[in-house]
């Protein structure tokens, strides 16, 4: 015989299935807008030692002269964007659920020992729970980056009617670089996410689209 | 926790699948719709809704008295150049400014109007921007001084080149907003041939594409007036 836990609400499912393809659509749409003045890259001065982005990459995804398209797939998919984010963040607030994805004062050890333990720095069993310290740390920065995004892709969008906005992050141009960057980061965490999906296993992907977790009767762990 | 059969767990594991694989196909079908819709001026009939929808918000968003930012003397930037629509040849010797096809007006009688300098961004639509100086009359000033009776109410205003090459569409209280200039001016100098001489609109609270060159011909409306790049899949708003 085995045992079910529930694990994940099926609100925070949908709310977190839904978001993969608008966020997608968001990325993908905002890269032919980016195309029309792809300006930014890593160097110094005259120095580039990676411009955004190469040829290569556009012809690979056919992103080229698509501005127009790329703007109104954004301007549209920043709506269903925005709804189901603020629909996750008042369910989780409603529903309690913040309190296992809000770090708290242990969250910070606790995500160094994750980290020394999936480097194979450190040998102690890390306590079960819902969500260790690391991954606290990252659920909360990816809703904090969102509201980042909303933020900053207001200030560009309506940058007189919300001037204030646009003046407090430093300004237009400003603050089409730290869109920028903040898609950089949702890039990142969605490397770190799959490859930490794949380690932790089937049941918990499962346990992300049925909602419970499946533990074995017998296991040690639960005596 | 509850015990439960291994039958039970594939059961239920199957069923949230199952669910998931019918949303996910719900959502490509969705986005193949829009992605395949037909063209409404250049961009997806979905899509256009789209746009049209946000005008609607831009529209009421939108206050005559909340100004572009403007800048010191000191970050002036370097004019930059995109797009010749309209602009084939030269300006003509005996140009004059048409309005409503009914009167037709110098350039001293735009420049007898109170003169106005403003240094303000000028953003493309691309995604670059520069920081410029320009000088002319008020938009406002003009349509109350030369515009046809009952121009101040008029919902739409239309702006094209004296061949009718570029033209764009504005509402009317983004052209009656105080920085929208009829400029004739730039950094301190009459407007060069490449930069929209004798007369272009220099409107802040618009991208670019708004801001039209070598002005032939102003006409006050009730119906919304055609705008090149919205004919050609961009927001006809276009705003900020």
């Amino acid at each position: 015989m085995k045992q079910i836990e529930p694990k994940h609400p099926a609100a925070i499912r949908w709310f977190h299935w839904i978001n993969f393809p608008l966020l997608t659509i968001m990325i993908w749409s905002g890269l032919l807008i980016y195309w029309a003045n792809d300006v930014y890259k890593v160097g110094w001065g005259d120095t580039t030692v990676f411009h955004f982005f190469p040829q290569s990459f556009y012809d690979a995804f056919s992103i080229n002269s698509r501005l127009a398209e790329g703007m109104a797939w954004h301007f549209l998919f920043m709506w269903l964007f925005a709804i189901n984010g603020v629909c996750y963040v008042l369910f989780t607030l409603i529903s309690g659920e913040w309190r296992s994805l809000v770090p708290n004062r242990s969250t910070l050890r606790e995500a160094i020992q994750v980290v020394l333990h999936d480097l194979g720095l450190s040998k102690n069993r890390l306590p079960r729970q819902k969500f260790n310290g690391a991954q606290k740390i990252a659920y909360s920065s990816i809703i904090v980056m969102g509201l980042g995004s909303l933020i900053t892709g207001l200030a560009i969008w309506k940058s007189v009617q919300f001037g204030w906005l646009t003046a407090m992050l430093g300004g237009y141009a400003a603050a089409r670089v730290e869109h920028f960057l903040l898609t950089l980061g949702y890039v990142g965490f969605f490397v770190v996410h799959i490859s930490q999906v794949i380690r932790a296993g089937w049941n918990h992907f499962r346990a992300m689209v049925t909602g419970f977790e499946v533990i074995e009767a017998s296991n040690d762990e639960h005596k | 926790m509850t015990n439960i059969s291994e039958q039970e767990i594939s059961r239920r594991t199957r069923r949230s699948f199952i669910t998931g694989g019918i949303a996910a196909l719900a959502g490509l079908g969705t986005w193949e719709w829009i992605r395949t819709g037909t063209a409404e001026d250049g961009i997806q009939a979905p899509l256009r809704r789209a746009e049209q929808l946000d005008d609607v918000f831009s529209r009421a968003l939108f206050s005559e008295t909340r100004l572009a930012k403007t800048f010191d003397a000191s970050e002036i930037g370097e004019a930059q150049l995109n797009g010749d629509e309209g602009l084939d040849g030269e300006p003509d010797a005996d140009w004059k400014l048409m309005v409503d096809d009914a009167s037709a007006l110098s350039l001293e009688q735009i420049k007898a109007l109170p003169k106005f300098e403003q240094i303000t961004q000028f953003k493309c639509i691309e995604g670059w921007n520069y920081i410029m100086k320009w000088g002319g009359a008020r938009f406002s000033d003009f349509a109350a001084a030369h515009g046809p009776s009952g121009a101040m109410q008029k919902s739409w205003v239309g702006i094209e080149t004296p061949d009718g090459g570029y033209y764009v569409g504005l509402e009317r209280a983004s052209a009656m907003h105080p920085q929208t200039l009829l400029a004739y001016e730039m950094n301190g100098q009459s407007l060069t041939n490449e930069h929209g001489a004798p007369l272009r609109l220099i409107i802040p609270v618009k991208y670019g594409i708004k801001n039209l060159k070598r002005i032939g011909k102003i006409t006050f409306s009730d119906t919304r007036l055609k705008d090149y790049w919205a004919e050609n899949g961009y927001d006809y708003d276009s705003g900020f």
